[in-house]
């Protein structure tokens, strides 16, 4: 029973570890090439699951509607860059914090100002539904495995564009040091706004896929955004290997300690304390444990070399 | 350079027994109000709008102490008003319902959770520093939120505000004013005198160069810690203050979004100079308040429910206009005041 359990949180965990790296991966980069703090990355999210929403909606399919989602939030990341962020890049991080703060009011009111305040929520398409037997008796949601296995593919994808390609090695290159890409000929805000582009589109894709799952509403970027700022610490600011190990022991950590903080407890407390104190606990683990890292390691797991 | 370096260190002595001027009116002003209060007819709710913008000026204040003056940008400083708060409610939860027993446990457990974050926080930089905070403002609104002993994500509200050395003079609005009044006018007083010190001289040298200071004999570590233990501090009490003024705690005292709004505060009204951050604070809350009226007035060639639309999507004007003040204020409410004294 515990075993098949602890295998279902960790598979929950891997799910909900890859949704935070394909947040975190955008965040990452915006900030290691741009030295750019974007709070407003959590709200790209949100805008993914609106469109998609609103497009499966319009077109009566998911597939449709993701396909036209992703587009739209890529556009609509330029959109923001080019309004708003673009006037940010030489400013110090308190205006950064305090501008993209500005974002946030505005699109969580935007959000509801378009669509209402009331939660939607998307079906899960036909062809993804239902359960699996991955294991004798023990059944697991189909979408949820496709989920996992969108995130591993977009990581893979996403080294083979960082690592082997003329861009990605332009924007490692910016991770390590933006002025000298920049001397050596490179149109450095063309190579930001490609990156930034790419952030909102991944985060978008994130909240595109979850939100058969969840449920769409305001604010519900705000939250996950904390998370991924947590997993990019812990990863080390700019690197997306650091990005992909931190998210997935996030996630991990998050949902597992959730279950099993109570259970562990027990072995010390008696049953009421331990299960209210599991309670209490488990919600600040991740916190626990990105203070535990950044005290032994205050540039992260991976720190990118400069 | 950056705006933080850009505040002068040292103003020019004229110019600041000039600028002493903004603090004098600002204090008469609000020991002035009440009267007004009682003669608008509304006295309830002016008096309970600007206990509020004096209970977040020391939260404001309190964060200016180590953003304007060390360049700490803290991201979670509205944890420190939850801890307050809870201080508040759990205690009276358990009998002691005395603010005299109440403000100095929320002290400690502000000094104490100041001193164990800020130490942690304290070994990063710039960036990290900001995001370190922020988790640790995070991870304490968890905690509040699975406290369900003491009313988990709904709060708890309090069964009547807090008593004085046994009597219940806070129940009176007027007390509870005077009473804020007096805590953020000690408040002031506390760290302008902070700042004027040597403590407070480390403390801007770090800010603008803490490598020098090191040099020349000090670790500046220690001094950022203090300062950073003495802000939790002086936030922790205007949570208690809070939790009077609201009768009410809840998780929401310390959301991210209210450490942003604690930032936004300090920024608005210049940072740096203190007073400025109370000004901020009272800037942002009224403008949080009457924005609605305002929108709905200012649109009034449009159709009424148009009018209503706007007033009701209030924040959809408040976001960008946080964006432009950023973007073409420098320096705050202060710096506007303080710019005519340069030309």
């Amino acid at each position: 029973m515990t075993a098949t359990l602890l295998f279902v949180q960790a598979l929950n965990g891997i799910q909900f570890g890859l949704i935070l790296f394909l947040i975190a991966a955008g965040l990452t980069l915006v900030f290691g090439v741009m030295d750019f703090i974007n709070l407003a990355h959590g709200v790209q999210y949100m805008v993914g699951a609106y469109l998609v929403a609103a497009f499966s909606a319009w077109t009566g399919s998911f597939g449709w509607g993701l396909l036209l989602a992703l587009p739209s939030a890529l556009a609509f990341g330029l959109l923001v860059e080019v309004l708003v962020f673009r006037h940010l890049y030489d400013r110090d991080h308190l205006d950064q914090v305090l501008a993209t703060f500005g974002v946030i009011l505005f699109l969580n009111q935007g959000v509801k100002f378009v669509w209402g305040a009331a939660p939607l929520s998307v079906p899960v398409p036909e062809l993804l539904s239902g359960s699996v037997e991955i294991a004798s008796g023990l059944l697991y949601p189909v979408y949820r495995l496709a989920i996992i296995a969108a995130g591993l593919v977009v990581a893979a994808l996403l080294y083979v564009l960082v690592n082997h390609t003329r861009v990605g090695m332009l924007v490692r290159a910016g991770a390590s040091n933006a002025s000298m890409v920049s001397a050596l000929g490179v149109n450095i805000q063309r190579l930001f706004m490609v990156v930034f582009g790419f952030g909102a589109m991944l985060a978008g894709f994130a909240g595109a896929m979850v939100a058969p799952i969840l449920s769409v509403e305001p604010g519900m970027g705000d939250n996950i955004l904390i998370l991924a700022f947590v997993v990019i610490v812990i990863g080390g600011i700019g690197s997306i290997r650091g990005a992909f190990l931190a998210a997935l022991l996030i996630g991990l950590v998050d949902t597992v300690g959730r279950s099993f903080a109570p259970n562990l407890l027990r072995l010390f407390l008696d049953p009421a304390a331990a299960s209210q104190t599991g309670r209490a606990i488990a919600p600040m683990l991740i916190y626990i444990f990105m203070a535990a890292v950044l005290f032994f390691r205050p540039s992260g797991l991976f720190p990118v070399k400069r | 350079m950056t705006e933080l370096a850009e505040t002068p260190s040292a103003p020019m002595p004229s110019l600041t027994t000039r600028l002493e001027i903004v603090p004098i009116v600002l204090f008469a002003a609000f020991a002035a109000a009440p009267l007004l209060a009682v003669f608008s007819g509304a006295e309830g709710y002016v008096l309970s709008l600007l206990t509020r913008v004096m209970i977040f000026g020391i939260a404001a204040m309190a964060l200016d102490l180590i953003l304007g003056y060390g360049a700490l940008v803290s991201f979670g400083h509205a944890a420190f008003l939850g801890i307050g708060g809870y201080a508040v409610g759990i205690l009276a939860s358990h009998g002691s319902e005395d603010l005299l027993v109440q403000i100095p446990v929320a002290l400690a457990a502000s000094a104490a959770f100041a001193l164990v974050t800020g130490a942690i926080s304290l070994r990063t930089k710039g960036v990290y520093f900001i995001m370190i905070t922020l988790a640790f403002g995070q991870m304490l609104y968890f905690l509040a939120t699975s406290l369900a002993t003491y009313g988990g994500d709904d709060g708890m509200t309090l069964s009547s505000r807090s008593l004085v050395a046994g009597t219940d003079i806070l129940k009176n609005d007027f007390a509870l004013y005077w009473a804020c009044l007096l805590c953020l006018f000690g408040a002031y007083v506390f760290s302008r005198s902070i700042v004027a010190s040597r403590f407070g001289r480390v403390l801007r040298g770090t800010r603008e160069n803490a490598i020098r200071m090191e040099a020349i004999g000090y670790q500046p570590l220690r001094f950022q810690l203090a300062a950073y233990v003495l802000s939790g501090m002086m936030a922790g009490l205007a949570g208690c203050l809070l939790a009077n003024q609201a009768e009410f705690v809840s998780p929401s005292f310390m959301t991210w979004q209210r450490s942003g709004e604690l930032i936004f505060m300090v920024v608005l009204g210049g940072l740096g100079s203190l007073h400025g951050a109370i000004i901020g604070a009272a800037a942002f809350l009224l403008l949080e308040e009457f924005l609605p009226e305002i929108l709905h007035g200012l649109s009034f060639f449009l159709a009424e429910g148009t009018r209503a639309h706007l007033a009701e999507n209030w924040k959809m004007v408040f976001g960008p206009l946080l964006i432009l003040i950023v973007l073409f204020v420098r320096g705050g409410i202060m710096g506007l005041l303080r710019r005519p004294h340069h030309g």
